[in-house]
């Protein structure tokens, strides 16, 4: 700041929260990564989460209900970020689905939401028209399609064609004496 | 069911989610999860193997289970088994399950870590790629150890495949960030940078990622990967939309990479090659003119990506911090954003503006926007963007608006959220402070925050604005006049009555002229307050009035009524009473010059620059954490006597010491409220208590050493477990394939007090845990156990305290009583407690002679007792001694003439008597025998302690 060169005792009342915010001006740490990701429903049921960092499963299940309960809280309108903890957490709802994302301070939380907008996308593309119940009963589908995009917290291709195309490859490996889908020929790449 | 249901189905797996839907209640969906958990339990155990599709499919029953919140402690085997299918699902399943469930179990590691090794070199990129992800999955150190050279040799290999490479790429980041010291740098950094230039975005894109984190912690290594960053966004801004294809996001040409190419600059300063910098920042202005192009598409993601890119342009700009037209240019981009109808956008500007106001380029240009952002912090719905409003008031704050920008915080504070209220009174105060140029405006500032937010005022906040008063002459009277009529609203936060104290204390002379706040006017005003104080607060009051005498010798009369007052000098409070004790006596024989000496008016703290703002200046470095010790440490560092008054003590300082405990220094303004609870006394008794612990901690820590060394003796000699712990205090009660329990105790005279550790050993939570202890006789046996949580968690240890009372000699040991569910069944254990009555012994020490002289005094016939046994254990001289110490009593040496024989003298402590005890044990080595007799002031006390003893040789 231009004038603050004031030479007069500033010795009270300073805390944490002053040097946070000076440290945004100078604290760089130009990283992208994801903490974790949270499924669930409007009814505060987990229906996927995926963890980026090491974290004690007890640990894990606290912060699970405590960011379903700030983010139930909040109203329709107001923004998708909140500060929680030291986190930043970007959250958007679809439908009945809360999708939520924890990133670090200095993260982008605007790509974060597209982040989350692509991976309901993909699940969409996957599943025909993706809703709660399909992530439900194809858990497993659910968690490989955001290996495919997401890995180590870090976006792996934003390619939508690149990541299906992986998905459906896999899919095409299982036991040849499937049927072959119709939903993939029709998705299929065209 | 789902609308696409692909490949394998699983039809016992839907059937099951399908169950678990319908379950009505918690308890019934528990109940089906047991059924299944055992059905796939002897499935496993079975003698018919598995087949491939099976397995895959109990597996995956096993990770919904978990996923729900179950603990599951089988099936890792299965799912290791799962890794070497070779069909994709039956491996993909396993992968899934190890990625999620990962065992540290190191016989496991080492089969996942075989099955990883073998489809790495599968060269299958399908199979390839399961087994990067699960790396980075799991991501820890063991992975690290056996992965980390091999990842970088995929990644930069020539035949690798494209999709590979990404994972190889994320996966490698994924170690460094985990074990660092565990990546080893070599050729392949520089290949790696050179993946900037591949064809392939997607490999960009993760190579990009990978990079940047690798430039941080060696900047050097990587400084070539600046110009390839430059000239890839410089491609990507001036694409046009459709160029890039898949990589092209709602009409905005890769979005993610852009944002991370920006990133990566951000770990370099602005290039110094002109015509690079000339690039980038050509780059940085056509990213600035395409937020002023009218939108290719209403969708929000459109705007959203496009913004992305544009906030993490104007981060670069703030970062480089030279470019004074960007700098401006990004400002009024981001003022247009304040008022835009998306509630994300005007969080994010403001939030942006924060760190641009800081700039002095762009500092005036910020300062701009202060009506739009006054009017946020008003209208705003969102609690969360009315901080972010606050934040950048704070950081738009200087000499010209600080009025306005405290005016404005100040009438938000009325209506403020809950949760950011002390924020903002700190903010107000260090801004009012700060910017001050007269003293009763930064006066009125902190009284109205007392008035309007008395609960979030800090101490340091008062304590703050007091030694600005005691400092500046100028704004004594006001600050005196102000405090007597803000005392006059009926309810005041008790802040303002410690501040309007200490300030009538040392200055309400200056007000007395006035009839309306003559001495005893002031006196009634300030007395009216105390009896809705707390102790602390009243503590200081009394000083205050103390002063008053001083000031005003027509109140002393008043004043030393209200000292004599029962309420004062029999308060419960023993700070009070000594205070009004001390006080009234000061007043009545001291003579007025020694009065006015001894409570002279409060010499000015020494001006000086606080080190916290020494360190907001330097504002270097992230993480910069305040040291709050630190901070406190100055606040009250500055109230050293000031030069004039060097050289004679102070004599206020030793007045309060006289009734104060020892202060830490010699800081005024601490000795004042020494004994009230501030902050800084909180911490120094905090710091004391814990040091103290600390100490605590380290006897015992000793103490448990010595223990040890007799339980290791114990423990090879001494296998009865029924008498195991009559010579030692610690060491595991009782363990079985669910529980352990362990214990440490302490005695002390009569008293005892036991830490029983809970541990549970299975990997599911133990439910309505409780544990209680029934005392066979509790008229000679008093057990209070503390409760503990009902809810054990899987490998989670809980402590219980145990407070033992022995009212007098008792017979037998009290029993511990443990009831839990575990799997839906309950368990009930009962152990007996090793209270023996040998605990409550204090060893005596004494002379030959007086041990003799005693011994002859308890010789009636039932007094002693005598004991006749075989060695169970072999004769070692050692451990016997080890052993009469661990029973309690003193082992005295050259008592008996005899020097085989071991002698002890100690006494029983119990509540309603203390009974003297003697033995002497004599060991016959020929016939492997021990003679062991016993003699106490009572029958019942020789025969126990005889039993007992005896066990243990």
């Amino acid at each position: 700041m231009s004038n603050q060169t004031s030479t007069r005792s500033l010795s009270c009342c300073i805390t944490q929260v002053l040097l946070q915010l000076e440290s945004q001006t100078d604290g760089w740490t130009p990283t992208f990564l994801m903490r974790f990701m949270l499924l669930f429903s409007r009814q505060g049921k987990l229906r996927l989460q995926k963890w980026y960092t090491a974290t004690a499963e007890r640990d894990k299940k606290k912060m699970v209900r405590e960011l379903m309960q700030i983010v139930l809280a909040r109203k329709p309108k107001m923004c998708s970020f909140l500060e929680w903890r030291d986190l930043k957490i970007v959250y958007k709802r679809y439908a009945s689905l809360y999708f939520c994302c924890a990133i670090e301070e200095q993260d982008n939380e605007l790509i974060t939401l597209e982040v989350i907008h692509r991976f309901v996308e993909l699940l969409d593309k996957y599943f025909g028209s993706v809703c709660e119940l399909d992530i439900i009963f194809n858990f497993e589908k659910a968690y490989f399609i955001l290996d495919e995009f997401l890995m180590g917290g870090e976006i792996q291709d934003t390619s939508k064609k690149s990541v299906l195309k992986a998905i459906e490859q896999a899919d095409l490996l299982q036991e040849e004496d499937e049927s072959p889908r119709s939903v993939l020929e029709e998705m299929g790449l065209a | 069911m789902p609308a696409v249901s692909k490949g394998d189905g699983m039809r016992g797996l839907a059937v099951f989610i399908s169950d678990i839907r319908n379950c009505k209640s918690k308890e019934a969906e528990i109940k089906r999860i047991n059924k299944e958990l055992a059905n796939i339990r002897s499935k496993f155990k079975g003698d018919k193997a598995l087949d491939g599709y099976s397995k895959k499919k109990y597996v995956c029953k096993l990770l919904f289970i978990f996923l729900l919140g179950h603990d599951i402690d089988f099936g890792h085997m299965e799912a290791v088994n799962l890794l070497s299918s070779n069909k994709y699902t039956e491996k993909q399943i396993g992968y899934l399950f190890i990625s999620v469930l990962v065992n540290s179990n190191s016989d496991l590691i080492r089969l996942i870590n075989n099955a990883i090794k073998n489809d790495l070199a599968s060269r299958n990129p399908t199979f390839m790629n399961l087994a990067l992800h699960c790396i980075a999955n799991v991501g820890s150190r063991e992975m690290a150890e056996a992965f980390a050279s091999e990842v970088p040799r995929i990644l930069v290999a020539g035949d690798t495949m494209d999709s590979v490479k990404q994972s190889a790429a994320l996966c490698l980041l994924r170690l460094y960030r985990s074990s660092p010291d565990l990546v080893p740098m070599g050729d392949w950094t520089a290949r790696v940078v050179h993946l900037l230039n591949d064809q392939h975005l997607g490999v960009v894109t993760a190579a990009t990622s990978l990079i940047t984190t690798l430039a941080q912690k060696n900047p050097d290594d990587f400084k070539t990967s600046v110009s390839l960053a430059v000239a890839r966004l410089s491609r990507i801004v001036s694409s046009a939309s459709i160029d890039l294809q898949d990589y092209t996001y709602y009409f905005v040409a890769a979005p993610w990479l852009s944002v991370k190419l920006l990133r990566l600059l951000q770990c370099y300063p602005p290039p110094e090659d002109a015509a690079l910098r000339g690039r980038l920042t050509e780059c940085l202005e056509t990213i600035l003119n395409k937020a002023q192009e009218p939108p290719k598409s209403k969708k929000v993601q459109h705007s959203n990506a496009k913004n992305a890119v544009l906030f993490e342009a104007i981060s670069l700009i703030i970062h480089h911090d030279s470019e004074p037209t960007l700098l401006v240019r990004a400002c009024n981009q981001l003022g247009q954003f304040l008022q835009h109808r998306e509630t994300n956008l005007r969080y994010l500007a403001l939030e942006s503006m924060c760190t641009l106001a800081s700039s002095e380029f762009s500092h005036e240009a910020v300062k701009t926007h202060i009506e739009t952002v006054i009017n946020a912090l008003k209208t705003e719905r969102d609690v969360s963007v009315r901080q972010r409003a606050v934040d950048l008031l704070y950081a738009m704050c200087d000499r010209s608006n600080a009025k306005q920008i405290v005016a404005e915080m100040l009438s938000y504070l009325e209506n403020a959220d809950y949760s950011i209220r002390e924020e903002i009174v700190l903010k107000v105060a260090i801004l009012a402070e700060k910017y001050a140029v007269d003293y009763t405006w930064y006066v009125d500032t902190i009284l109205n925050l007392i008035r309007i937010a008395g609960d979030y005022v800090s101490e340091e906040v008062w304590y703050r604005v007091i030694q600005i008063v005691i400092n500046r002459d100028d704004v004594q009277g006001y600050a005196a006049k102000t405090v007597f009529e803000a005392l006059q609203a009926p309810a005041c936060h008790e802040n303002l009555v410690k501040v309007g104290g200490y300030i009538l204390g040392e200055f309400g002379n200056l007000i007395a002229g006035d009839p309306r706040s003559s001495p005893l006017v002031q006196f009634n005003l300030l007395h009216s307050k105390f009896h809705l104080c707390s102790v602390p607060t009243r503590a200081l009051l009394l000083s205050a009035y103390i002063k008053f005498i001083n000031l005003f010798p027509e109140v002393k009369g008043t004043i030393q009524d209200v000292l004599r007052s029962d309420s004062q000098l029999r308060n419960a409070d023993v700070e009070l009473q000594q205070r009004a004790v001390e006080y009234l006596r000061l007043s009545c024989v001291a003579s007025t010059d020694i009065l006015a000496t001894v409570l002279e008016e409060m010499p000015p703290f020494p001006e000086r620059e606080s080190s916290i703002l020494a360190k907001l200046k330097k504002k270097k470095g992230p993480g910069h954490l305040p040291d709050i010790n630190d901070s406190r440490r100055n606040v009250n560092g500055n109230a050293e006597p000031s030069e004039k008054n060097e050289g004679s003590t102070h004599p206020f300082t030793d007045l309060l010491n006289l009734n104060s405990t020892p202060s830490t220094g010699s800081s005024l303004l601490v000795d004042v409220f020494s004994d009230t609870s501030t902050p800084a006394s909180t911490d120094v008794s905090e710091e004391n208590f814990s040091r103290w612990s600390n100490t605590v901690s380290l006897v015992l820590a000793k103490k448990s050493r010595r223990l040890l060394t007799v339980s290791i003796f114990l423990t090879k000699n001494c296998v009865l477990v029924n008498s195991r712990f009559v010579c030692k205090n610690n060491g595991v009660l009782y363990e079985n394939h669910l529980l352990q329990i362990g214990l440490r105790s302490e005695y002390r005279q009569n008293l005892g007090r036991i830490y029983v550790f809970y541990g549970n050993k299975t990997s599911a939570q133990f439910l309505n845990f409780s544990s209680s202890v029934s005392s066979p006789d509790t008229l000679k046996l008093n057990v209070h156990c503390k409760a503990v949580d009902p809810i054990l968690e899987g490998g989670a240890q809980i402590q219980q305290i145990l407070n033992i009372e022995c009212v007098s000699d008792f017979m037998d040991e009290p029993v511990l009583n443990i009831q839990f569910r575990h799997g839906g069944t309950l368990q009930n254990i009962a152990v007996k407690l090793p209270v023996m009555l040998n605990k409550f012994f204090q060893p005596t020490e004494m002379t030959s002679q007086d041990f003799f002289q005693r011994w002859k005094q308890l010789g009636a016939p039932q007094q002693e007792v005598q004991k006749i046994f075989k060695a169970k254990h072999p004769m070692d001289k050692d451990v016997t001694r080890a052993k009469i110490i661990g029973f309690g009593v003193a082992l005295l040496d050259g008592v008996d003439p005899n020097s085989e024989n071991f002698v002890g003298a100690g006494i029983i402590h119990t509540k309603s008597t203390q009974v003297g005890c003697l033995l002497r044990l004599e060991p016959n080595t020929q016939a492997q025998m021990y003679r062991l007799t016993l003699r106490t002031s009572r029958d019942t006390v020789s025969v126990r302690l005889c039993d007992l003893l005896s066990e243990q040789f």
